[in-house]
């Protein structure tokens, strides 16, 4: 028997109908088409599916699509704004962080978890949230350094902000 | 050194917006309306005829549309010696028997993946089991099973190398040391598992396949010799592949069983293995037994080596054939040898079959004879560093017969990692040990077993009238980040930018032969090609220029910062962009095209130009429990001119976490043929916090044969790790090793063994 499941994916709503056995990944990659977070084991053992559910980096592979109904979905696909890439996402760019990219999108998505949570880690807190990530390219030391990398431009565009802010406070523009 | 724009400056990878935002779309991403998948039975016995195979129930179940057995196939046999048709030896699905557990013997194809795998469990097969042989050197004996019936003592490939008078060297040697070793077989693991969607088209008889390949014109080639197809009616396409490391050069029954079964049902099929069939049904790196006799003068300087292999083949060929051959070249390098001896067999057995991977020839290799070096220097008292700059090679060194080496940075490769080491580690802990590893790979290999009437690689180059420059290759960017090098090579020598050239690679339909990603050629090769398609171009925009300013004929004009201009006068010059619109203009409206090419004539049997340099690894051994713990890794390189130092450095430190991998943990046990690893789970890969930090020094030097000075950076530092981490833990604690992989209670028994020995030694003094 198929049932209802409602959940928002990055930002959208989807009300889906699905049968209970659906994991989280399928739902993803098959029903909404959202190729970019990719599966490269079949024994929970990999982390290249990683997603972020409601702040917290998840194997999508490892939960069922119902366990997540009316929660918050972030995919790859939902990093990046308008114009610009994520700061994680330039950082994995700019570190020649991948190789052949298979695994890149559980890497940036359980980084983006840890940076919401730990904005400044260390190598060894780094490695161990990504320790769980296979990566058979990259041999590891360059993703850690596009994760410190990336928590530093991270706070520069937090810096950024609220200089503007307080610039904006200052200046004393907008409505009277 | 001369000066380039582009070239050597840290350049980010050319796929990683699509890479990273998800955008990027690999074989496994892709559905195609109306599409079926397919899955594979698989045989579970290591060796047994086939009685008969009855698909009727699996038929009658709704929403499988096709199955097919052996007899429903074209029945052509394939595989990359192409040159030496016996060896052509795998086939879509089996037909008399099968040779290895998980040889395919039907295929489903269904409108869900569920219903077709219920679909094969309601095939039934009738096997007769049949004796079976797992050890090469169990396979030919004269009474083991016969794997290939033609095939007798199942010997599929010897290769034999000889320079010098090795009988009368050993003679003349002040020391001779003979070891025997045992290497572990160790699988790729791609991270995208094998798997190809194929598309026919009934009414013009034409196939379209996507795959996760190294190399679309091998399977475009092997898929013709299945199907009975000529190759032109057949179109294979490589998307985005997520990992290939060697494994991904052979074509495997994914693609042609998809292809068979969408002949079939006139639809587009997709076959996916799964992990565990990718680790039972896919190629590994080969376990071997190999025998070392090295002979040398008092001082440590090599004069005679002798080198016995014996590989466990498997069910099929593969490239295994050439990793044979690989196995007895890359051993001698870079050191000077100056008699030389090489016996190998490859036997078939009724395992999954062992070919190419990363490194192959040199991994296991090297491990014994770099392990073998430690200990002969051990006894006579030379410096373990010292043995290898004694005897490596100088720029113009020739192995007769084999190969030379043009650039060559090894001696001073070495001088650096002697200083750099006692900087780096001035002390070492108790149970810590520095242990060193020479090597050298090539950058493409000269061997044609493909049998390909074509260069070896192609480019072609279209300029458009806004100046964007299209790029079109068959060339395989697998990871190792060759699209990126493709437009910097373009780029540098159009004198424009990285963001004008459009990259259309790996589409058989679409550009020129290139014979793909592997033994670390396309850097080199195509990078030759697309140099010499756009110096063709360029050469037009000149001459135009040359007219246009009207200088001196004297004058060098270059192509720079998107300008044309003279060398010496860079004022005196013209737009890149207005002297392309003048050479459309001045050709009828045609865009300027340059079609280059590249294959190595008279350099060796090898490769054109090789890689190399020496590796330290300091390791501690943890005597209670066995642990080995890579610590710091120091390399030391020559990779020619380094094209992307960004790109170049991921390769080093991937090949290194391979190669440790290899020396620490990675293993296949099995058991009657059956793998029993066969998941992440079990089959270990380093993990981050295995890795250690890596320090990568460079000596450029400028190879000849390579574009811009270029050669290989991809896998000549994936051999030296293990051995460097067994040498470690050698000089650590004087464990001895024969075998690859340092698990703790293999690392404990030499420990215990070494142990004994100083035990007895001191016994005999008293």
């Amino acid at each position: 028997m198929k049932q209802q499941l409602n959940i928002v994916v990055n930002g959208e709503p989807h009300e889906l109908f699905i049968e209970p056995k659906t994991l989280l990944v399928q739902v993803l990659r098959e029903h909404l088409g959202l190729t970019g977070t990719h599966q490269a084991c079949d024994s929970s053992s990999c982390a290249a599916c990683t997603v972020v559910v409601d702040g917290m980096a998840v194997k999508s592979c490892s939960i069922l699509a119902l366990q997540v109904n009316g929660r918050e979905i972030t995919t790859v696909e939902g990093l990046a704004q308008e114009k610009s890439l994520h700061p994680i996402q330039q950082a994995f760019i700019d570190n020649w962080a991948f190789q052949c990219g298979f695994c890149t999108s559980g890497q940036i998505m359980a980084t983006k978890a840890l940076l919401d949570e730990n904005p400044d880690p260390t190598r060894e807190e780094i490695q161990a949230q990504l320790d769980g990530h296979l990566c058979r390219c990259t041999g590891y030391n360059m993703i850690n350094e596009a994760v410190r990398d990336a928590a530093k431009r991270l706070k520069a565009r937090k810096d950024l902000e609220s200089q503007k802010w307080l610039q904006t406070a200052k200046s004393g523009k907008g409505a009277k | 050194m001369k000066e380039f724009s582009i070239i050597g400056k840290p350049t980010p990878n050319v796929d990683g917006p699509a890479k990273v935002t998800g955008e990027a779309q690999y074989t496994i991403d892709m559905t195609l309306p109306h599409m079926l998948y397919g899955k594979l039975l698989r045989s579970p016995y290591p060796h047994a005829r086939i009685l008969s195979i009855d698909t009727s129930e699996a038929e009658k179940l709704p929403g499988v549309k096709a199955v097919i057995t052996g007899k429903d196939t074209p029945g052509g046999k394939w595989g990359l010696w192409r040159r030496f048709r016996e060896l052509s030896d795998q086939q879509a699905l089996a037909t008399d028997k099968v040779r290895f557990i998980g040889d395919p013997v039907a295929a489903v194809a269904a409108t869900t993946e569920e219903i077709a795998e219920k679909a094969l469990d309601l095939i039934e097969v009738d096997y007769e089991p049949l004796p079976a042989v797992f050890d090469p050197i169990e396979a030919i004996k004269d009474d083991a099973p016969m794997v290939h019936e033609d095939f007798p003592s199942n010997i599929n490939a010897t290769r034999h190398i000889e320079w010098g008078d090795v009988d009368d060297a050993f003679a003349k040697a002040d020391y001779i040391r003979e070891d025997r070793f045992v290497l572990e077989a160790a699988h790729p693991c791609a991270m995208e598992v094998h798997n190809s969607l194929a598309s026919y088209d009934k009414g013009t008889g034409r196939l379209t396949v996507w795959t996760s390949t190294g190399s679309p014109y091998f399977v475009q080639l092997n898929l013709a010799e299945a199907l009975k197809m000529r190759e032109g009616d057949i179109r294979v396409i490589k998307p985005h592949v997520g990992g290939h490391f060697g494994g991904k050069n052979s074509t495997m029954p994914d693609a042609v069983n998809a292809a068979i079964l969408s002949m079939k049902t006139g639809r587009p099929v997709k076959i996916v293995f799964n992990r565990d069939e990718e680790f039972t049904t896919t190629e590994h790196r080969t376990a071997q037994h190999m025998a070392l006799k090295l002979g040398l003068k008092k001082n440590g300087e090599i004069v005679a080596f002798e080198v016995k292999a014996m590989t466990n083949g498997g069910a099929y060929t593969g490239l295994g054939a050439t990793t044979l051959y690989l196995t007895g070249t890359f051993i001698t390098m870079p050191y000077k040898i100056p008699n030389y001896r090489y016996d190998g067999v490859r036997t078939y057995t009724n395992i999954v079959w062992g070919t190419s991977i990363r490194g192959f020839g040199a991994v296991p290799g090297k491990y014994c004879s770099e392990t073998q070096l430690d200990r002969a220097a051990k006894d006579l008292g030379v410096d373990p560093l010292e043995i290898r700059r004694l005897n490596a090679v100088a720029p113009g060194y020739t192995a007769p017969g084999q190969y030379t080496f043009e650039s060559c940075g090894i001696q001073p490769c070495i001088e650096k990692m002697v200083v750099r080491v006692k900087e780096k580690w001035p002390t070492i802990e108790k149970d810590e040990g520095i242990g060193y590893c020479g090597f050298a790979y090539m950058s493409g290999g000269i061997f044609n077993w493909i049998d390909t009437p074509y260069a070896y690689s192609s480019a072609h180059i279209k300029v458009n009238w806004d100046g964007t420059v299209d790029l079109y290759s068959q060339a395989a960017d697998v990871g190792q980040g060759h699209n990126t090098v493709a437009a910097m090579i373009c780029a540098e020598e159009l004198g424009i930018g990285i963001e004008d050239i459009r990259l259309h690679m790996g589409d058989t339909a679409h550009a020129y032969t290139d014979l793909g990603a592997w033994g670390s050629r396309e850097t080199l090769m195509n990078g030759n090609a697309i140099k010499d398609a756009a110096s063709q171009v360029k050469q037009k925009l000149i001459d135009i220029a040359r007219l246009k300013l009207g200088e001196n004929i004297a004058y060098d004009l270059v192509a720079r910062n998107k300008r044309i201009f003279l060398e010496l006068r860079p004022e005196r010059g013209l737009s890149y962009y207005d002297l392309v619109k003048d050479a459309i203009r001045q050709n009828d409206g045609v865009p300027l095209t340059g079609t280059g090419h590249y294959t190595p004539h008279n350099k060796g049997m090898i490769s054109p130009a090789y890689g190399m340099g020496i590796m330290a690894i300091k390791a501690k051994v943890d005597r209670g429990t066995g642990h080995v713990t890579a610590r710091d890794v120091l390399v030391v390189h020559d990779s020619g001119q380094i094209i992307n130092p960004l790109g170049a450095r991921g390769q080093v430190e991937g090949s290194i976490h391979m190669g440790l991998g290899y020396g620490l943990c990675e293993e296949m046990p099995m058991d009657q043929g059956m793998l029993l690893n066969p998941e992440f789970v079990d089959y270990k890969i380093l993990r981050t916090r295995d890795m250690p930090e890596i320090e990568i020094l460079e000596v450029p030097t400028y190879e000849p044969n390579g574009p811009f000075g270029a050669k290989e950076a991809a896998e000549a530092t994936i051999a030296p790790a293990a051995p460097a981490l067994a040498n470690a833990v050698y000089q650590a604690c004087g464990a001895e090793f024969f075998s690859n992989v340092l698990k703790p209670e293999k690392v404990l028994k030499a420990i215990r063994a070494r142990e004994a020995k100083n035990n007895a030694a001191s016994q005999a003094k008293e």
